[in-house]
């Protein structure tokens, strides 16, 4: 023990200063440990006013997004050891508004979230009685990928899209969406795309592939998205083509 | 717009389209007449056989194509070059025009040129 | 948009700009974004190909006077860059296809590899053929 790096952090106090500065703390550093313990022991130990989310610390919560050295990254996965023994700077999640320190504020995800109805929705429902809907492994297989969000919003840290469009639907977003649209169990794939169709859904998307560079769960929400182009294009060729309609 | 709606995604398969043709085609065609044979690397073909090529219906019927996809896909990738890149979203509606009017002149272009080849 | 009432419990916000250079700020950006350009080359050689298909059909002077324009330090140049970007765009094309398209196949999925490889498969015909019909005749 007794080696030590730098982590320069990034503080918002909007109280006191109306720009974000950056702080110099030195936490121990072992092979083991993560940029998210560097923050914990500022806050138990060095500087307890340093405001961050965190929860499982296992990268399944997906709140500890952050930029590490201008990368976004879930910090409770990401190894001091990898940067060491160059100081590490830690900034809140690009394309977010900042709250404060490194806490950015996710409400315009959470409501593009809702907006693309993220659950399974059928015109007539089963009652109970009538058991579960079932589903072959091949089934499940065709979306598994797309379930495997953990909403820690790296892509849309990522995005430049979205940077520069706000009003992008994002990622994370479409990813979910199709997620249940490729459900054998969901039928309200036409009901999304009405949604999508926008010049800010998934035609705005193009296709820089950041995203799936960024996503710890291996998502690849830029594949997700170019499917659901494709499939949305072939829908208007064929109703473009046979205009009285196939169903 | 309705309108608006249905016409994204085909412009979008036009612009996939013209990746397509373009990614296939242009890069031999490049290399052959915009380095290899004004530089004499390779030797240009004789103007006989260059227009018996040319002028066969299939040949100009794959130019055509390669020519109109390719000109709509430029469109469809600088119209949201210009739209995202350069932040100018105040002026979508002249972009649009321009780009997709650009691309429609273009292709009666390629359209009556190939014509005249094939016929004259 | 009214500007929200600062109260103690509901502070300034920090919103920070995207730089007009974003582009430039990782390599992946630029990347992306010189890809993006390559569109430019594309519509170049439509119009490249369509001057030499004008020049064709008004004789076999038309043509040689093409060959000799196309031999211009400025042409070449155009097209030296033009054939840089447009190889650009197949492959990064190439590259991306199989995240686009997802084939089904006998009740399985088509491995990425075997979409990428028959675009590429695709690419060397159509060059082969160019290349065959065009040179040595």
């Amino acid at each position: 023990m007794g080696d030590r790096i730098t982590l320069q952090v990034a503080r918002y106090r909007p109280e006191k200063e109306s720009e974000a500065t950056f702080q110099e703390y030195e936490v121990p550093y072992t092979k083991d440990w993560v940029v998210l313990d560097g923050l914990n022991y500022i806050k138990d130990r060095v500087d307890g006013t340093l405001s961050y989310r965190w929860s499982c610390r296992m990268g399944i919560c997906g709140s500890c997004g952050m930029m590490v050295n201008g990368e976004p990254k879930l910090t409770c996965a990401t190894f001091l050891a990898d940067y060491a023994p160059a100081p590490v700077r830690v900034e809140p999640l690009t394309n977010f508004p900042v709250i404060r320190d490194l806490i950015v504020d996710i409400g315009d995800f959470m409501r593009k979230l809702v907006s693309v109805k993220p659950w399974i929705i059928r015109e007539q429902e089963k009652p109970l009685s009538q058991g579960e809907y079932r589903q072959t492994p091949q089934e499940m297989d065709e979306y598994k990928q797309f379930s495997m969000c953990i909403n820690c919003m790296l892509c849309y840290a990522a995005c430049p899209i979205y940077g520069l469009d706000p009003k992008f639907v994002g990622p994370a977003a479409i990813a979910l969406a199709q997620r249940y649209n490729l459900d054998s169990r969901d039928e309200a794939s036409t009901e999304r795309l009405e949604i999508l169709s926008d010049h800010e859904g998934i035609w705005g998307c193009t296709f820089v592939g950041e995203c799936t560079k960024v996503c710890p769960k291996h998502v690849d929400p830029a594949g997700a998205i170019q499917r659901y182009k494709l499939s949305a294009a072939l829908e208007a060729l064929k109703s473009f083509l046979i205009p009285w309609g196939t169903s | 717009m309705v309108v608006k709606r249905q016409l994204e995604p085909l412009l979008w398969l036009l612009f996939s389209a013209g990746g397509v043709f373009a990614a296939l085609l242009m890069p031999s065609l490049l290399l052959l007449f915009g380095l290899a044979f004004p530089l004499g690397v390779l030797a240009p073909p004789s103007y006989e056989h260059l227009r018996a090529v040319l002028s066969h219906p299939f040949t100009l019927l794959v130019l055509f194509f390669l020519c109109t996809l390719s000109l709509f896909h430029w469109a469809h990738r600088f119209r949201y070059t210009l739209y995202d890149g350069l932040q100018i979203k105040h002026l979508n509606e002249v972009i649009t025009v321009l780009c997709y009017g650009g691309a429609i002149i273009g292709s009666v272009a390629a359209a009556y040129l190939m014509l005249r080849l094939g016929m004259a | 948009m009214d500007t929200p009432t600062y109260t103690e419990y509901h502070p300034r916000w920090l919103r920070r700009r995207v730089s007009t250079y974003w582009w430039m700020q990782r390599g992946s950006y630029f990347a992306f974004i010189l890809r993006e350009v390559s569109s430019l080359s594309v519509a170049w050689f439509v119009v490249y190909l369509l001057m030499l298909v004008r020049a064709v059909t008004q004789g076999q002077a038309s043509y040689l006077a093409f060959l000799e324009w196309s031999r211009q330090p400025l042409i070449l140049s155009i097209n030296i860059v033009s054939l840089g970007l447009v190889v650009f765009h197949a492959i990064t094309w190439f590259k991306l296809a199989p995240q686009a398209m997802v084939v089904h196949f006998g009740g399985r999925r088509v491995p990425g590899s075997v979409i990428a490889g028959s675009n590429y498969g695709a690419w060397i015909v159509a060059s082969v053929v160019v290349i065959w019909l065009l040179v040595g005749a």
